[in-house]
């Protein structure tokens, strides 16, 4: 499974990472050869195997419904890099 | 006359309770070696000494009024993973450069309840992802006994900083081998716990399924005194384990007559270099002169871990590594022309190589139509890894092994090729990949450099891995070393 | 020539105190980002704890609806960055959702009894909310609601038409109503729907390319937009071009849908288990908990409601739609002691008055005891049906309480046959012609004619005559 330069720049893309022409195209080397290594699990036999999500396969505790947050908006929002009025700012967003 | 510096956490505890140190001495101490001893070896990236010492002088008049918690005063540093409510928290990355944390990690509460003073926050790979400490965006960390080697990673600056006496107990945390790793590499102990041992809430996440937070110190009884204030149930972290947790310091001196010690094949064949299998060797004729016996066990996809690893741990990286976006918290691009460009370069900017490498990786790995050959064939070998681990237990005790391929390798070396820097957990990861619990633990020198020997253990078999591993320790002077320069 | 295929999803927030991952409060109108921790927030080393009690609402749901209920119930994660998804992924559920195949009945304007199957429904965190107007050049982002949550209820594309559509939202809203799992108030923002559409010729098996409308939040706007948007493929289609699979939003200003910049791009999700989750396991018993605290429904309400009141199976089917609406006439009902009469006047005069206001009963200015009171004092004869209809104007115009009404408009009945006679006498006195044309004509023509004089009587009363004493005093006084 080798990769393409255009294969770098759409899971880029879709990862939201700016990579310049020069780190796509050493990455695109770097990644071939980690999926090489990874290929290799193509050599085992897993047929049947049920996949394992969790190590200790334990199962969830759920909460009771109850309110236990309170207000800290303010010490939240002290390390915002942008924000007004509450409010976190970005760059103006058209549906 | 060994110095404050030279003690172990049990010694600095009795010298409290006897009252022939305090607590502001200590401190002060370790303070002062940090301030002379940082510059070079670059373990820490926050050091907190107006807190530290604020917090041993209270301990003291604690003390003094009889008030003090068992644990008061001594000191403790923290992997700058764990969010620390107040202070820097960077995981060695741009993206958190200026990061103070809102609020403390379980792991911090805990030991901050107990008494421990934290000295600061120590140097890792960034955002937990290397096996060198050569990819901190705070520069590299280097080995206390060869300042031109590294101490491993990702928790390198945990290592280094206790081989260094810089702290006698350091939290640190292994995904794939990030304690056990750096530890054998610094000649020092390490244990990773069961995974769900030990809170992952406050512990920034790399690989949710194969995170976990433990310990470096000098001593197996160190870890044990440690590990009992960490360990134990969160409610705020669902993969935490509701399990009592027992004394682990009561069954450090059970004998080991009638141990039986598992030697996988696959650790010990051709690919094993002499010296570290003499290394290797000098261990386990302890271990029988000690009552125990050796049996040969077979771990038959051992060698899968690798690349099932490197799928499923940069999936999970890629996910949760989204949430670094510039818009609530962290590094943000400068004039970003809309939301698009805020995102790509504040990400593109803010992280570093590996860290980008992985997170295509991973969402490659997760993306369409390659979903089934990768990530849920990776943990379709995850299971079968776990299943021969549990045939294995079934016949021993513990696992033995080597902790490393070789000693601490120079700084720049592996640096070129990945893949030369991923086999550097061949030994390691499995052990993450079935949950259970693994420790590195001092070996012989080779060549003036530290070996580590791990163990690994059934699910909570943190107690019997601290056991066999503290009678070495009794047995033996190899975690008494220290580098000559030091 | 062309069948429409429409299938909903229908995004329920549910009314849990807290939210669905953590402990904030779930209230509505906070100030931002007031209500919105550490774990809403996405900061880093946080982790989600699912709430239980949106699990029982959930369950309660696929009861409700004769579902499948997934024993073991898994998170997922829905990759994609937007401002106002804090971790850049949503947790959802993808291959084992909490609630299976189900089936809702919907009833057509028609009559005919339409089984609408639903495919599932799971539990997934909402977003927050973007506020683009206000600064210059920038959006704010509002992470309170992050986190509510939401239950999807996805439907088969079984229905047929903008019509059947709105059927089918209603009988979901009904029951999300009865189960008290939310206050599905679409213009809130606590019940929405997106619409998938897409058409085929007519007898055709193969599904033509669906849109999907996004996000309309009423019953009123649903039925709009279905509508235009079939049109607008249909006339796609009689040009000659193809309809392309987009996600689109309706414009009610203009009545027409358009398509959405924002999401154009091809979304790859890469779905993958939770790490942070373990697997949910609903067992048995944990069910039948769930069973037992289930209201009754819509169903077997209707039939109590024609037993208890003696209504019809028409009038009951309308009254129980709505679980407020059954509520309101229930109280009315049992405080006036008059079923039947009660039907009618919430059938009638209030249901008429909420349609033309696009007002709720919640909010009507009429209450059931206000009703209530109207209906015994026509049972008591105090008012007639004219007079009535006057009284509850004026109740909601907010003037005051029933009895308070009837006196400051002096609208108590003439029961007096005294006071009518002398009335009638006038009316006959005055109108000799209209007499003596009644008094003549054959008996099957007087019928209408009596109306005539009916009529004088009342405008001589200011409508306050007893109808059936005028009725018997005309008829002995003009005799035949």
């Amino acid at each position: 499974m080798s990769l393409t330069s255009d294969d770098v720049k759409r899971v880029a893309k879709l990862a939201r990472l700016g990579l310049t022409q020069a780190e796509t195209n050493e990455t695109l080397t770097q990644l071939n050869s980690i999926l090489g290594l990874v290929d290799q699990m193509q050599q085992t036999n897993t047929d049947g195997v049920a996949p394992l999500a969790h190590p200790l396969e334990l199962t969830q505790t759920l909460r009771a419904d109850q309110v236990t947050e309170t207000n800290h908006r303010e010490k939240y929002q002290s390390v915002a890099p942008q924000a007004e009025a509450g409010l976190y700012l970005v760059p103006r967003v058209v549906e | 006359m060994s110095q404050i510096t030279d003690l172990t956490l049990a010694q600095l505890k009795q010298a409290l309770d006897d009252g022939d140190l305090s607590s502001v001495e200590i401190t002060t101490a370790f303070l002062d070696r940090i301030d002379s001893l940082n510059p070079e070896l670059n373990a820490f990236i926050t050091i907190t000494h107006e807190d530290a010492r604020k917090a041993a002088a209270d301990a003291d008049a604690a003390r003094a009024k009889g008030k003090a918690s068992a644990f008061a005063g001594l000191p403790i540093a923290h992997k700058d993973l764990f969010c620390t409510d107040g202070t820097r928290t960077t995981c060695g990355s741009k993206m958190l450069a200026d990061f103070v944390a809102p609020y403390d990690a379980h792991v911090v509460s805990r030991c901050q309840q107990a008494g421990l003073i934290s000295l600061g926050k120590l140097n890792m790979d960034e955002f937990a992802m290397g096996s060198s400490n050569e990819n901190s965006f705070f520069g590299v960390v280097r080995n206390p006994w060869d300042p031109s080697r590294v101490p491993g990673g990702s928790s390198g600056g945990s290592a280094a900083a206790v081989a260094a006496r810089m702290t006698p107990l350091a939290t640190a945390t292994d995904t794939g081998g990030s304690i056990r790793q750096p530890a054998a590499l610094t000649g020092t102990s390490g244990l990773k716990p069961t995974y769900g041992r030990v809170s992952r809430f406050g512990m920034i996440a790399f690989a949710s399924s194969l995170d976990q937070g433990g310990l470096i110190a000098h001593t197996a009884e160190d870890i044990a005194l440690g590990l009992g204030l960490i360990a134990g149930h969160d409610p705020r972290d669902s993969t935490s384990a509701d399990q009592a947790v027992p004394d682990y310091t009561a069954t450090l001196g059970d004998s080991l007559k009638g141990k039986v010690i598992g030697l996988p094949t696959q650790f010990f064949d051709e690919r094993l270099d002499p010296a570290m299998r003499q290394s290797m060797n000098d261990v386990l004729d302890v271990f029988r002169s000690l009552g125990a016996t050796t049996v040969e066990v077979s771990l038959d996809h051992i060698a899968e871990a690798i690349p099932a690893y490197y799928v499923i741990a940069p999936a999970e990286a890629s996910s949760n590594l989204s949430r670094f976006d510039g818009v609530r918290f962290g590094y943000r691009a400068e004039h970003p022309k809309d939301l698009t460009d805020l995102y790509e370069r504040s990400r593109g900017e803010g992280f570093g190589s590996e860290v980008k490498r992985r997170i295509l990786i991973g969402t490659y790995a997760l993306s369409e139509g390659y979903y089934d050959a990768y990530y849920k064939k990776a943990q379709q070998i995850r299971r079968l890894i776990k299943q021969d681990f549990e045939r294995a237990l079934n016949q021993c005790d513990l696992l033995f092994g080597p902790t490393t391929p070789s000693t601490a390798f120079v700084i720049g070396e592996k640096t070129a090729d990945p893949i030369a820097m991923y086999l550097e957990d061949i030994y390691t990861v499995a052990t993450n990949m079935a949950g259970l619990p693994g420790g590195s633990f001092q070996a012989p020198l080779i060549d003036g450099l530290p070996s580590g020997y791990q163990l690994t253990g059934p699910a909570f078999g943190e107690g019997a891995i601290l056991n066999a591993a503290h009678q070495i320790q009794t047995a033996t002077d190899w975690h008494t070393l220290r580098p000559e320069s030091l | 020539m062309y069948e429409a295929v429409i299938g909903l999803e229908v995004h329920v927030q549910l009314s849990t105190v807290s939210k669905i991952f953590s402990g904030s409060s779930t209230a509505f109108g906070a100030e931002p980002n007031t209500q919105a921790s550490l774990v809403d927030l996405g900061m880093p080393g946080v982790l989600p704890v699912p709430n239980a009690r949106a699990f029982e609402m959930a369950v309660k749901f696929g009861l409700a609806i004769d579902a499948e209920i997934g024993k073991e119930s898994v998170f997922d994660r829905k990759n994609y960055f937007y401002p106002d998804l804090p971790k850049g992924y949503q947790i959802s559920q993808f291959e084992k959702p909490i609630v299976g195949p189900g089936r809702v009945t919907i009833t057509l304007d028609d009559g005919t009894i339409k089984t609408i199957n639903v495919t599932r429904a799971h539990l997934e965190e909402d977003a927050g909310k973007s506020v683009h107007d206000a600064f210059d050049g920038m959006t704010g982002v509002d992470l309170n609601r992050a986190g509510t949550p939401l239950l999807e209820i996805v439907s088969e594309p079984e229905l047929r038409s903008a019509k059947e559509a709105v059927a089918y939202l209603k009988v979901i809203h009904s029951i999300i109503r009865y189960l008290d799992i939310s206050d599905g108030n679409m213009a809130q923002g606590s019940m929405r729907c997106d619409c998938n559409v897409s058409i085929r010729p007519q007898g055709s098996e193969v599904l033509g390319t669906r849109t999907e409308i996004k996000n309309v939040n009423s019953f009123r706007f649903v039925e709009k937009a279905i509508n235009t948007e079939i049109h607008r493929q249909i006339e796609i289609l009689e040009d000659g071009g193809r309809v392309i699979q987009e996600t689109r939003l309706y414009d009610p200003d203009k009545d027409e849908t358009r398509s959405m910049r924002s999401k154009e791009e091809a979304n790859d999700y890469r779905y993958f288990p939770d790490p942070d989750l373990l697997p949910v396991m609903i067992d048995d018993s944990f069910i039948e908990a769930c069973r037992n605290t289930l209201p009754e429904l819509p169903e077997a309400r209707q039939a109590r409601y024609i037993k208890d009141y003696g209504i019809t199976d028409y009038d009951a089917g309308v009254l129980v739609a709505d679980r407020d609406v059954a509520d309101y006439f229930a109280e009315v009902a049992d405080t006036s002691g008059e079923g039947k009469l009660a039907a009618n006047w919430v059938m009638g005069s209030v249901l008429a008055e909420l349609n033309q206001t696009g007002s709720v009963i919640t909010e009507f200015p009429v209450s059931a005891k206000q009703l209530a009171d109207l209906i015994s004092r026509i049972k008591d004869n105090t008012l007639n049906s004219k007079t009535a209809k006057t009284v509850f104007e004026a109740l909601l115009a907010g003037e005051g309480e029933v009895n308070a009404i009837i006196e400051a408009k002096g609208l108590v009945q003439m029961t007096d046959t005294g006071a009518i006679e002398a009335i009638v006498d006038e009316v006959i006195q005055e109108n000799p012609d209209q007499v003596a044309n009644y008094r003549s004509a054959p008996s099957d023509k007087q019928g209408k004619m009596l109306g005539f004089f009916v009529g004088q009587v009342m405008k001589k009363s200011q409508g306050k005559a007893n109808p059936q004493a005028v009725n018997q005093i005309l008829h002995s006084k003009l005799g035949s």
